[in-house]
């Protein structure tokens, strides 16, 4: 079959639908005859792995709905009557909190691809940034979806992130008394996050999504190589205009995605049969005691994907600098196809010195992130944590002028990708 | 493998182990609890825990999510033996939760707070705490129930198993820069009805039956989870020889 | 790489298999998905059986008892009335309950009971789910001039006997239902639970 199979257009219904709304077609460019780089290795799973995650968090939080009871004086009660009562609900409301966790997992690990090879790079800022807004989007997101249960953190989390706008000047309290609908986080709080949630949310995600993917679809993957395919060579055996080093994703990355999701459901049912709580990583033990506006608990943490930026927000010693520093982390990532000027994408040719404040940077995030889940108290960890702050936001600085004034020593790109297996 | 490819691995190997360790930090947690080995996939077990429970415990403390005939089910006992021996609630029937006779007026009256529900406090507290903590009271004339606790102190609970496990006097320690001295360790200085080894082990079984009402699906799910797991190997080496047929054409 | 070493049968093959595994897999998944709609332990609680004291129930008087949301009808037929069933056989529809879906075996009888004076049925009408109404007295009655006693469904006029037997000529196609239920002394029914012995 060599060259695409042009004669066979359907018949009989299909070719009459076909004639009038070209699915087939349209699958057929965006899957057999979308040519990506032959050279993917294992950080390029995480992104089909996001849309699979994307797919349980919706069918599983469809059917939590519909015994889920978004009331103050219910939701509580509800969750725990998923979890006795209703037939296999536990195994439902697992698989939906474990992939919560997992999303993130996922798409941190995909964005960290990002910056390995320098996927966010001209002509792919575009792509960057609305996968950042699909970032921001899933944080507010697991955000209200983590106060539904109306567990102790529930109720304090919420109190907490939603204070964080009390400190914008002059609106501040007025936005806070607006977003809670109430004097303090009550049923009305609950009841629009259950909205938000969703509804709302999940809407605009997909909708995201579908940008995302035609983003990418428009100016093609990158790969580990940074090499652009479409300027090199074309023609390959199954197609003469399609890129020499492109192959096409149907059936070739498809049942390459096949097996991560084989070893990513092995992990992800690991968590869930047996140890859903992931040790009070992903469902922590103080939402199992129902929500008391008046009990604290001793530790308020948001869950793990969120702790390296609460990190920076309690060890900046203003409020209103702590939330800005906070924004600020997430912000600069929107930035990055600006701020760097390298010549090369990939780190696999990029100068040590990259290397290293890559590495430091990701140490930074995840420290920060185990710092931000402690309790807060130790001396030498808010010293420590502070530093790894700056190298936080040192990353970009030394990012732009790092590449802006041409001190990086690049290694020579190969023409056509290279493959080592 | 080329030295690229490892350092990529390399760096999946070091980040799957931070989340590791910062899982196990998260599972620790709490120091100086005495651990309290709770068996739940134990029958025998759970059904002298249940039986504690009702006897001790559910005077005071519901359990509004725990359903008898789940109980009759999960532990292994006929609906009369449920009924006849575990259920002293007026007017309870087989379907019903556990509630206890005191209302929570009555509790706050009686406490000064509200005895809680104790259906998921194996999820908050965790095994380990309440089975120290049911070893750790000791006599407190200055309480208003008489008893403290060194795991919570000053705890509105007074000791109910205090005729099984005797009584226990502190002995402190020296004070931390003024403060009241704190409590070293505690002492027996009246036997209970059964020896400290009887009473561990009637802990474990209270312990266990509480984690068990905790989670009960957690009896079918680790049993489940296996065969899934197992599946999950087949489907994935399926996928695996699949995708080594078809990239021949790439490679 | 050339398209003579593809070997096409192993590649159906494993293309074959790891869809039907996969296939498997999603309609195992999709069990609990599904099983979730059962009722909950919460429901088959509140619908477990429930018991009914007939100690005071006189003579042509009506109880009405709510199991699983349903209407349950207990009355205790007096000897006028028992004596009247067996001569309205020819204007019935199903006279000898010959429709085994409408009562349990126990209850196949002419007095559609397991105790002839006392008639327990779901007192819902078989046509559209109407609850009839209790018109016990052998009088002449506005919608029937020749009344036996019965129930008369005010929805869309079906007349049942004190059997519960349906009419000929009424829009409601079969009897009353007999729920399963079991007399656990001579006072006290439960509703819900065969007999013993009955499977």
């Amino acid at each position: 079959m060599a060259g695409p199979d042009k004669a066979a257009s359907p018949k009989g219904l299909l070719g009459w639908i076909e004639e009038r709304l070209p699915i087939l077609a349209f699958t057929k460019a965006h899957t057999s005859e979308y040519y990506a780089p032959r050279n993917f290795n294992f950080w390029y799973y995480f992104g089909s792995l996001a849309m699979l995650v994307l797919v349980n968090q919706i069918v599983t939080g469809i059917w939590l709905t519909m015994n889920y009871k978004p009331s103050a004086a219910e939701a509580f009660h509800s969750i725990e009557y998923m979890m006795r009562d209703v037939d296999w609900g536990w195994l439902i409301r697992y698989m939906h909190s474990t992939g919560a966790s997992l999303f993130f997992v996922v798409v941190y690990l995909h964005m960290f691809r990002g910056l390995m090879y320098g996927s966010y790079r001209k002509p792919r800022e575009l792509l960057w940034v609305i996968g950042m807004f699909i970032y921001l989007v899933l944080m507010a997101e697991a955000f209200m979806g983590y106060v539904l249960p109306w567990g102790q953190m529930s109720g304090w989390g919420a109190q907490v992130i939603i204070s964080l706008f009390g400190a914008i000047p002059w609106i501040g309290e007025g936005l806070v008394e607006f977003i809670r609908g109430d004097y303090l986080i009550s049923d009305a709080t609950l009841n629009r996050f259950f909205a938000l949630h969703v509804i709302a949310l999940p809407l605009v995600l997909l909708l995201l999504v579908v940008l995302h993917l035609g983003a990418l679809h428009t100016v093609g993957s990158n790969n580990p190589d940074g090499v652009e395919i479409k300027q090199g060579p074309k023609g390959n055996r199954w197609s003469s205009e399609a890129p020499s080093d492109g192959i096409p994703f149907h059936p070739y990355y498809t049942v390459k995605d096949i097996v991560g999701v084989g070893f990513f459901l092995i992990i992800a049912a690991f968590i869930i049969f047996f140890e859903p709580t992931f040790g009070g990583l992903f469902l922590e033990k103080d939402n199992f005691v129902p929500y008391d506006p008046l009990v604290t608990p001793e530790h308020i943490v948001p869950v793990w994907y969120f702790t390296p930026y609460y990190a920076m927000l309690r060890l900046v010693p203003d409020k209103l600098l702590g939330v800005i520093v906070m924004f600020a982390a997430i912000a600069v990532l929107f930035l990055l196809p600006w701020l760097d000027r390298g010549k090369v994408r990939s780190w696999r040719y990029r100068g040590t010195a990259f290397k290293i404040a890559l590495g430091l940077f990701a140490l930074s995030f995840v420290w920060l992130g185990k710092i931000g889940g402690g309790p807060g108290t130790d001396a030498a960890e808010t010293v420590i944590g502070r530093l790894l702050t700056v190298v936080y936001f040192g990353y970009f600085v030394f990012l732009w002028v790092y590449t802006h004034f041409g001190f990086e020593r690049t290694k020579a790109v190969p023409e056509r990708v290279t493959t080592h297996d | 493998m080329t030295k690229k490819l490892s350092r990529t691995s390399r760096i999946a190997l070091f980040l799957a182990g931070l989340v590791v360790a910062a899982a196990s930090h998260a599972a620790g947690g709490a120091d100086n609890l005495l651990p309290a080995n709770t068996q739940i996939g134990n029958k025998g077990m759970l059904q002298r825990g249940a039986a504690m429970y009702m006897n001790y415990c559910a005077g005071c403390h519901s359990a509004q999510y725990v359903r008898y005939s789940r109980l009759a089910e999960d532990l292994g006992l006929s609906e009369e033996q449920v009924m006849d021996n575990l259920v002293f609630q007026v007017d309870a029937k087989f379907g019903d939760t556990i509630v206890s006779g005191l209302s929570r007026e009555d509790g706050i009256a009686f406490f000064g707070t509200a005895p809680p529900d104790l259906s998921l406090v194996a999820r908050s507290r965790g095994p380990d705490w309440l089975f120290t903590y049911m070893r750790s009271f000791y006599r407190d004339p200055t309480a208003a129930t008489g008893w403290n606790n060194t795991v919570f102190a000053n705890s509105s609970m007074p000791h109910v198993l205090w005729e099984l496990q005797g009584i226990q006097e502190p002995h402190y320690g020296e004070p931390v820069d003024g403060g009241d001295p704190p409590v070293e360790h505690l002492e027996l200085i009246q036997a209970g009805l059964v020896t400290p080894g009887q009473y561990d082990a009637s802990l474990r079984d209270l312990v266990s039956f509480l984690e068990y009402i905790g989670e009960p699906a957690a009896l079918k799910r680790q049993a489940l989870g296996v065969w899934v797991l197992l599946f999950l190997a087949i489907f994935t080496t399926l996928a695996w020889l699949l995708k080594r047929e078809y990239w021949k054409d790439v490679h | 790489m050339t398209e003579q070493n593809v070997n096409q049968g192993r590649r159906r093959f494993l293309t074959a298999t790891t869809a039907v595994v996969g296939g498997i897999g999603a309609a195992f998944l999709a069990v609990p998905f599904i099983k979730s709609w059962q009722p909950s332990a919460r429901a088959q609680a509140a619908g477990a059986p429930i018991q009914i004291d007939i100690s005071k129930l006189e003579p042509g008087q009506l109880l009405i008892e709510s199991w699983r949301g349903l209407p349950v009808w207990v009355f205790r037929r007096n000897e006028q009335m028992l004596q009247a069933l067996p001569t309205l056989d020819e204007q019935l529809r199903d006279p000898d309950s010959s429709n085994a879906d409408q009562q349990p075996g126990y209850a196949t009888n002419p007095f559609r009971a397991q105790r002839p004076a006392i008639a327990i049925y779901v007192g819902i009408c078989t046509h559209l789910g109407c609850s009839p109404s209790f018109f016990p007295e052998l009088t002449p009655q506005p919608f029937d001039a020749n009344w036996k006693g019965g129930f008369f469904c005010p929805c869309h006029k079906s007349k049942f006997d004190l059997a519960g037997r349906v009419y000929t000529g009424m829009p409601a196609p079969t009897n009353l239902v007999v729920p399963p239920h079991r007399f656990l002394t001579d006072t006290l029914i439960e509703i819900g639970v065969d007999p013993e012995g009955v499977a």
